[in-house]
């Protein structure tokens, strides 16, 4: 337990020096960095992402994936947009978008949890069919000319110079770190994600749990999709596609194992703010966008091969002292041993 | 009764009902649609799973093994893009070192996802989510927004897509299909009668068990990524034959359609089962109700990918839900022989 309380402990720390190393970074090219506009905007570029990450740490935690989560969010904004176009209200457009998120859900997490197939097969299939429904709608138009007051929620600050997307997130954030750390669903989600089998014979209804999670995840994921078409101001087919790449680096680069059962929502944040960081410098530099997923990506990798390598380093470095032990005190030890 | 019990497993019940479900489709396509049994149908079919076929087959080596492929969509635009600008810088090489070099560079991208999953213990999943975008990356960079046009290629690789090697009735095989085909017929006899085959079966179906058994299963693991990469290269080279034009966005979405085919022939995601046969068999059904249900129900292509999604769930699915059903029958006689041995 203490052992892996230090490695918690100095996997955060090593996302914190990262944090440092790169904010330091940014800071030196360009003095504009530091100014709480630039911090504003660079959490307001992939605030989408990051409201939708919250929600992926829980399901990874639980052992399972959302691969159909870009998808939802560019269904929900497919259907506001839509909608909106056939002359229903904002309000109304909103509130079918947010059902249709959960709905999105349930079917994800009735397959998972009641049919007990692979999460991984059910959402690639929800992320091609979702994807699928939403160009069914939109085809290949492109449509916008949103009310001001929707493209404002989405570009305009809210309460001082935050948005209220940010403020949005500020809330979930902390409502998701009272329920995954502090409350009995979120130990829950871990002794699930930690042993399925277990958790049943304890009496616990992990279907319900699972099912649940997956309709969060499809709510969170249609809110973050209308959010995205206030901030854009423009749907298209495409909207949010490949997003859950970035959304899945950052819940595994904070430290959440793909197994399940442990990481924190400390490191997500952590992870997050790595990322959002890594690419704002990485803007400044006028590097593209497609180098800026590369480099993401290359990050995501080096963010598990790196720890088992030191890992494996270590085990085999106590093998030999082991052995230069046994060779050390004779042939009697390995006997009575 | 008890001797095609005997003869057949669950899994080649499988296989047949795809044959069966393939025959179904086509027997009321072709009733319900005009012309849709033609040489223009079935060109139009073969070419595109020529080349999801070939991927096909590397995805399942690797999803046989209890991992999975998402970069190999990446490779073939890589390969594709690499192989076309070397073939139109140097027009005069020979086309089976253009065959070499694209399954060569296929190999090396396989083998960095293979090195990292087997030897550095990363996911499957997180190892070829991160390469998807570094070998685009890589590949958006060395194009430099630069496209590869028919006209700068050499006309033997334009005209590999259109000729014909023997026709059946008015249906002309291709060269593209026809490689993917003798592909198959390969890997098909590797998985089922060597060695290697066996060991990729054991690792999936247990991996602790095979690691106990003494299988070197790093290097059996490496070994598939690396062969799944040097496919999905030599599925770069058809890509190039076929479309002649190329840009940096070569390729992308192969890895999804290359994951369908797969679960749609019954390869298990959680590895050790599925064959290649039934891998080809499930892009051929896509493929083929893709065409099939746009043109009859008269949708337009935009319901392409709500039908794919659809599909693949139920194949999931009715794999689950049918073939433990199957295996429940086949075990029943050995479970009442060895309780009436006890008795």
């Amino acid at each position: 337990m203490k052992a892996k309380l230090r490695r918690l402990l100095s996997w955060e720390g090593l996302l914190l020096a990262i944090l440092v190393l790169v904010a330091a970074v940014n800071a030196n090219l360009a003095p504009a960095y530091v100014s709480l506009n630039n911090q504003i905007n660079l959490f307001q570029l992939s605030i989408e992402k990051i409201i939708v990450a919250l929600v992926m740490t829980f399901i990874i935690i639980n052992g399972e994936i959302d691969l159909s989560v870009a998808s939802v969010m560019g269904l929900a904004a497919c259907i506001v947009a839509v909608l909106f176009d056939r002359g229903v209200p904002m309000e109304w457009a909103i509130v079918v978008a947010l059902l249709a998120g959960v709905l999105c859900g349930a079917f994800n997490g009735f397959w998972v949890a009641y049919v007990g197939l692979p999460s991984l097969a059910v959402t690639l299939a929800g992320m091609i069919g979702f994807r699928g429904v939403a160009r069914i709608l939109i085809e290949d138009r492109s449509i916008g000319g949103f009310p001001a007051w929707f493209t404002a929620l989405g570009q305009q600050p809210l309460i001082g110079p935050f948005p209220f997307s940010l403020i949005l997130f500020a809330l979930l954030f902390t409502l998701a770190l009272i329920v995954l750390q502090y409350s009995g669903v979120g130990r829950l989600v871990y002794v699930i994600g930690h042993n399925a089998a277990v958790a049943r014979y304890s009496g616990i209804d992990v279907p319900r749990l699972k099912l649940g999670l997956f309709i969060a995840s499809g709510l969170v994921a249609a809110l973050a999709g209308v959010l995205l078409a206030a901030r854009l101001g423009a749907v298209r087919g495409n909207t949010a596609d490949g997003f859950e790449l970035d959304i899945i680096t950052m819940v595994l680069l904070g430290g959440v194992s793909i197994f399940g059962g442990t990481g924190n929502l400390a490191g997500v944040g952590l992870s997050i703010l790595v990322i959002l960081n890594l690419r704002n410098g990485m803007s400044l530099l006028n590097v593209t966008g497609n180098v800026q997923t590369g480099v993401v990506g290359m990050l995501l990798i080096l963010s598990v091969l790196l720890p088992n390598l030191a890992q494996m380093a270590r085990e085999r470095w106590q093998r030999r002292a082991v052995q230069r032990k046994e060779v050390q005190t004779g042939v009697e030890t390995s006997v009575s041993s | 009764m008890h001797t095609w019990r005997q003869r057949m497993r669950p899994e080649q019940i499988r296989e047949l009902s795809l044959v069966g479900l393939i025959v179904i489709a086509l027997l009321i396509f072709g009733w319900q649609i005009e012309n849709f049994l033609s040489a223009r149908t079935f060109n139009r079919i073969t070419s595109s799973v020529a080349i999801v076929g070939m991927v096909a087959i590397g995805q399942t080596l690797v999803v046989l093994t209890r991992n999975i492929d998402l970069s190999v969509g990446s490779i073939v635009g890589f390969t594709a893009y690499f192989v076309g600008s070397q073939l139109a810088a140097n027009p005069g090489l020979p086309p089976v070192m253009a065959v070499v070099l694209a399954v060569l560079t296929g190999g090396a991208l396989g083998l960095v996802n293979g090195l990292i999953v087997a030897y550095g213990r990363v996911p499957a999943i997180i190892t070829t989510l991160g390469t998807l975008a570094i070998y685009r990356m890589l590949l958006i960079n060395y194009a430099n927004a630069r496209t590869i046009t028919v006209d700068s290629l050499p006309s033997w690789v334009v005209e590999l897509s259109r000729q014909t090697i023997f026709t059946i009735g008015d249906f002309a095989v291709r060269p593209l299909f026809a490689i993917t085909i003798a592909a198959v017929v390969v890997f098909q006899f590797v998985l089922a009668y060597t060695v290697f085959g066996r060991r990729l079966y054991a690792i999936g179906s247990n991996p602790e068990a095979a690691r106990f058994a003494g299988l070197p299963a790093q290097r059996t693991v490496l070994a598939a990524f690396v062969l799944c990469g040097m496919l999905a290269g030599m599925a770069g080279f058809l890509f190039l034959a076929r479309f002649g034009n190329i840009t940096a966005v070569a390729g992308q979405g192969i890895e999804l359609e290359s994951v369908a085919a797969v679960v749609v022939g019954g390869v298990n995601t959680f590895g050790g089962s599925g064959t290649v046969l039934g891998a080809l068999l499930g892009a051929f059904l896509i493929d083929l109700l893709g065409q099939g249900l746009l043109r009859w129900l008269g949708i337009s292509e935009f319901w392409r990918d709500a039908l794919l999604g659809l599909l693949i769930l139920l194949a999931v699915a009715s794999d689950s839900v049918i073939l433990g059903w199957l295996r429940r029958i086949w075990a029943a006689p050995a479970l009442r022989a060895e309780v009436s041995n006890e008795g």
